[in-house]
């Protein structure tokens, strides 16, 4: 997968998702590695303590326990089933369970009530690349200084609103049809309606006004995914007051629109923005904006993708109320202090985008059936991705992928866990290494990262006893970056001087969605810096900014090339 | 909606960050002091800088610095610029605060290659601290291909003034009769960037909102507003029995009008008819060409004939013929005044040059001209017709052969070849050179033949 979703946050567009995890990743330990990513360790990560506001209002499901008892009795475990995997929900997770289950053998149905590709392909991270593709071309052609410095001369340069929009749409459309084709062509079923679990294995679906089907399977996969969260008081019409699914459509541009979060989804949309020539003005409710990033990483970020650009901001403010326009008056915006809840300014604007995070979608699933409780929306699950019921117990055969959970709100971190899952159902017990799922933000210059950020690392060390080094090399001393004249940038590696193990690398520069990969793998492989450094990159190209990266580590003499944690198992 | 976007809305500070420091800048900037710490200084930024302050410190004490790393942002007397280490190491010792002032040359940070070497180099920063101004004397040799810094006549820019700033003067529903200001993000940043206040801006927006063309117009308007028409010397804002230093901007100027005085110059004035040329301008103004943008043309087409005016002399011992005829036109922005630079204005079309005059001067505004913009001049224009003065005198830019002096077009009663008298429009040049390199005759001789261009002036628009 080629891209981030929207990650949740329960605070207007703060917490990053690593917040959460008190991470017991314990690398030191000798273990056989067989997979990318796929760890045998248990790793405590918590998705659930993350959403620190109480204000996800989907925890309706508290109150239905009794059904499960009749359920049961009528739910016994069949003897044979329908299927063997039944996965609810079409999203990149979905997808990415249904094809390595193929792959597996298994006979796979897929469950969707809506469009196939879910949020990721349909109303985040596909539209929003082919906005972001059409703002980067935008900024470099109206940056006459830099056009200028490379002899070119372009003269005014312009976009057509619905252009845009249309490519935006027909990139989700290909697509999701690719998605479904891939899905048909290997035999998966695609499964159309509501899908609720009635009993233990067994799922039913149906569309609204039509009788329902009932099916079984011998595992099932809930990965129903999230949608925009909206925060009380703000209301939404759709067309002044929005959230990223209205946004992408691009049905306007306005002068002014305010955002409200300034997590990946609002700096992402102001980098839009201001590329089409709205201003904006950021609402954030810490105190400082892109709290989720490497405090480092996020002031360079903020002098390159705030300060220069038509953007203001309020940190430390909720808004409180937001009222869309209407009988000529504009979007009115009510903020209070963070901090002592009094009344600290209003707002007018031409439009505000809500991008305080997203809510999972969970609501109708029929966990009470199961006698699962959702925990604010999120399915609770255990590190092996089991869901676990009201008692504290696992439910067997049943078990909890992507957005749903809560752990690590990425597209691409649902399709790993999707095959974690079906790994664990054809016999092989695996446990997803959280840490080594990069994360990318696609602004110009995009900003990448992996792993934990210096402060993270920091107390981890203190907790745990090592030193923690740091690592940063600068975009300005590459050669390919100095040729395309985008020399603004810096990757930063965090590791640990005595071992040479990656903790965490964030990079903000070009193409450095691209570039985080070499430092995922290695994290998710076990490789420690005093190997990597020998491998070799292509000269003159942008990966030697980590190529150099690595070679400025300085990793303890001591430490062993080829300890026993570091070596790859042939496969 | 912006369907159409204007090109000059990007550039903004970004387009200010320069690579790294030049070279030849690059030894001034670090010299091995003891074996392992090494001194920051203050680089130069500009050729006619002299001293800079410290904008923002981007590191604080302690911190690891990488070769090629933003360190400093520093105000040169130009622009402000982020300034790179040219070695490894750690950030010692801040030696100039942020705020403070440092000459060019002295050190204003300390670097320490090890970390264990940062106590020891704080300990030398506290020692030296004391002494850091007599670097200042160590480095006194002014660079003579010095950029034209400015002349002694400051002159209003020729972009349209003040046209309508009352454009919208719905007063917002929202703004509680004036006590809440709303102006939409970029009008605030140009407000600040332009020190202008927004509370007597009108806003012209969505409901009486301040946008950025309403700063850009209050800005326009204040200079002129503070002109001719009202004689009173006293600006707003200015507290009489006050001792107010110069910005780096008032010093360079400052220096370089001293620095002027050790040039030989003289002066040729001479009277140009202008009802061609007035006739020409009426025409094609509607295509966005400006007054500065016409005569700045002429000038050149006239430089074309007479390349020693557009020579100067660096030495004291030659000449040297420049190889383009770059003008620079002097523009009072607030607080100073600087030359923004057309290039090539011999070679580039009228329309072009304008819409280049009107970027150049927007970006003078919003002090975000590069170097190249504005010290590359090769001979300086000075207008100050646009206020009325008929006749002045300009002082000779540091490093160039010749300044010329506009004064206002004006209808003046002349007697005509043929004896007949009759209304014309005239317009007094006066051109201050360096006698080093251009003498009488050659001034002469351009001076008849711009004559002869403005008179007959089908060839500025080819």
């Amino acid at each position: 997968m080629h891209s981030i979703c929207f990650q949740a946050t329960g605070v207007p567009g703060s917490n990053y998702i690593f917040d959460s995890c008190s991470p017991a990743l314990a690398i030191s330990k000798p273990i056989n590695l067989r997979f990318c990513g796929l760890r045998k360790e248990a790793f405590g990560f918590s998705g659930l303590t993350h959403s620190s506001s109480g204000r996800v209002h989907f925890s309706s499901r508290g109150h239905s326990k009794k059904v499960s008892a009749s359920a049961e009795s009528n739910g016994s475990p069949p003897k044979s089933f329908d299927y063997d995997l039944i996965i609810i929900g079409a999203g990149v997770g979905g997808h990415g369970a249904a094809l390595h289950a193929v792959e597996k053998g298994l006979k796979t149905a897929i469950i969707e009530g809506d469009v196939v590709g879910g949020t990721c392909v349909n109303r985040g991270c596909v539209p929003s690349k082919a906005l972001l593709a059409v703002s980067g071309k935008m900024r470099e052609l109206q940056s006459e200084h830099h056009m200028k410095a490379l002899g070119l001369q372009v003269s005014a340069a312009g976009y057509d609103r619905q252009g845009v929009a249309d490519h935006a749409n027909n990139l989700a459309s290909k697509i999701r049809s690719n998605l479904t084709n891939s899905m048909k062509a290997l035999g998966v079923d695609i499964l159309t309606g509501v899908g609720t679990i009635v009993g233990p294995q067994k799922v039913k679906y149906g569309k609204v006004g039509f009788p329902d089907n009932i099916v079984t399977a011998k595992n099932i996969i809930i990965a129903t995914g999230s949608v925009p969260f909206v925060p009380k008081g703000i209301e939404v019409d759709g067309k002044t007051v929005i959230t990223s699914d209205h946004a992408l459509k691009l049905e306007s541009v306005p002068d002014w629109i305010a955002i409200v979060g300034s997590g990946y989804i609002g700096l992402e949309f102001s980098d839009v923005y201001t590329a089409l020539g709205s201003e904006v003005t950021f609402i954030e409710a810490l105190d400082q904006l892109m709290p989720g990033f490497d405090p480092e990483i996020g002031k360079l970020a903020q002098r390159v993708l705030i300060n220069p650009r038509k953007i203001d901001y309020h940190t430390g403010v909720f808004a409180t109320k937001i009222t869309p326009a209407k009988d000529g008056k504009p979007v009115i915006i009510e903020l209070i202090d963070a901090k002592t809840k009094e009344p600290k300014d209003t707002l007018e604007v031409d439009a505000a985008l809500i991008a305080t995070g997203r809510a999972p979608f969970t609501n109708g699933l029929g966990l009470e059936n199961v006698n699962v409780v959702t925990q604010r929306g999120f399915v609770p699950v255990d590190e092996r991705l089991r869901v676990i019921d009201t008692n504290g117990n696992l439910v067997p055969h049943l078990y909890c992928i992507g957005d749903a959970n809560g752990k690590m709100m990425l597209a691409h971190a649902a399709s790993a866990q999707g095959i974690s899952v079906v790994e664990q159902v054809t016999g092989r017990d695996h446990v997803l290494n959280h840490l080594s799922i990069p994360a990318a933000c696609f602004t110009h210059p995009e900003i990448s990262m992996v792993g934990l950020t210096e402060p993270q690392a920091r107390e981890k060390a203190q907790k745990e006893g090592f030193e923690v080094g740091v690592a940063k090399t600068s975009f300005k001393a590459n050669t390919k970056a100095l040729a395309e004249n985008e020399g603004e940038g810096l990757a930063k590696l965090i590791y640990r001087p005595d071992n040479g193990e990656i903790l965490g690398v964030h990079i903000f520069g070009l193409h450095a969605a691209d570039l985080i990969h070499e430092a995922s793998n290695a994290i998710a492989l076990g490789t420690r810096i005093q190997d990597i450094k020998f491998a070799v990159h292509a000269h003159p190209t942008l990966s030697e900014v980590l190529d150099e990266l690595f070679k400025s580590a300085t990793v303890k003499a001591a430490a062993s090339s080829h300890g026993p944690v570091s070596e790859p198992v042939a496969v | 909606m912006a369907n159409v976007l204007q090109t000059s809305f990007l550039p903004s500070t970004s387009s200010l960050r320069r690579r790294s420091i030049s070279g030849s800048k690059g030894k001034s900037q670090s010299l091995q002091v003891k074996a392992k710490i090494r001194e920051i200084f203050m680089p130069a930024l500009s050729s006619t800088m002299t001293e800079g302050k410290i904008v923002s410190w981007m590191k604080s004490e302690g911190d690891k610095l990488s070769k090629g790393e933003s360190v400093v942002v520093v105000e040169s007397d130009k622009a402000d610029m982020d300034v790179e280490s040219f070695h490894e190491g750690f950030l010692a010792a801040i030696m100039v605060e942020e705020g403070g002032v440092a000459p060019v040359g002295s050190a204003i940070a300390l670097l320490a290659e090890t970390e264990d070497e940062i106590a020891e180099a704080k300990a030398k920063s506290q020692s030296s601290s004391n002494s850091t101004p007599q670097v200042v004397e160590e480095k006194p040799k002014q660079i003579e291909e010095a950029a034209p810094d400015v002349p002694a006549a400051a002159a209003a820019p020729s972009v349209p003034v003040a046209k309508a700033v009352t454009l919208g003067s719905a007063v917002h529903p929202a703004s509680e009769g004036g006590k809440r200001i709303v102006a939409s993000p970029y009008a605030k940043k140009l407000a600040k960037e332009l020190k202008v206040d927004l509370g007597t801006v009108v806003g012209s927006g969505p409901l009486g909102r301040i946008v950025a063309k309403d700063v850009e117009a209050a800005a326009v308007a204040v200079p002129v507003a503070a002109s001719p028409a009202k004689p009173d010397p006293v600006a707003p804002g200015i507290e009489l029995g006050t001792v107010v230093p110069f910005t780096t901007m008032q010093g360079a100027v400052s220096r370089n009008m001293v620095e002027s005085l050790s040039v030989p110059t003289f002066r040729v004035g001479y009277t140009i008819t202008t009802n061609a040329l007035d006739a020409l301008y009426k025409k094609i103004k509607s295509k966005g060409v400006t007054m500065t943008a016409l005569l700045a043309k002429a000038t050149a087409l006239a430089l074309v004939q007479h390349p020693v005016v557009n020579s100067c002399c660096r030495d004291g011992n030659s000449f040297t013929y420049n190889s383009s005829i770059n003008i620079a036109v002097a523009v009072a922005i607030d607080g100073g005044l600087i030359t923004p630079v057309l290039q090539d204005a011999d070679k580039v079309d009228i329309y072009t040059l304008s819409r280049k005059w009107k970027e150049l001067v927007d970006k003078a505004r919003a002090k975000q001209l590069q170097p190249h913009e504005y010290n590359t001049g090769t001979f300086t224009l000075s207008n100050l017709g646009m206020f009325g003065v008929d006749r002045f005198d300009a002082i000779l830019p540091p490093g160039t052969g010749a300044i010329m002096a506009v004064g206002a077009s004006q209808p003046s009663v002349v007697a005509s070849m043929d004896g007949r008298i009759g209304m014309k429009n005239q317009m007094q040049v006066n051109v201050t050179a360096d006698h080093r390199v251009i003498y009488g005759a050659d001034l002469a001789a351009f001076l008849q033949t711009l004559a002869k261009i403005v008179e007959d002036p089908k060839d500025l628009t080819f």
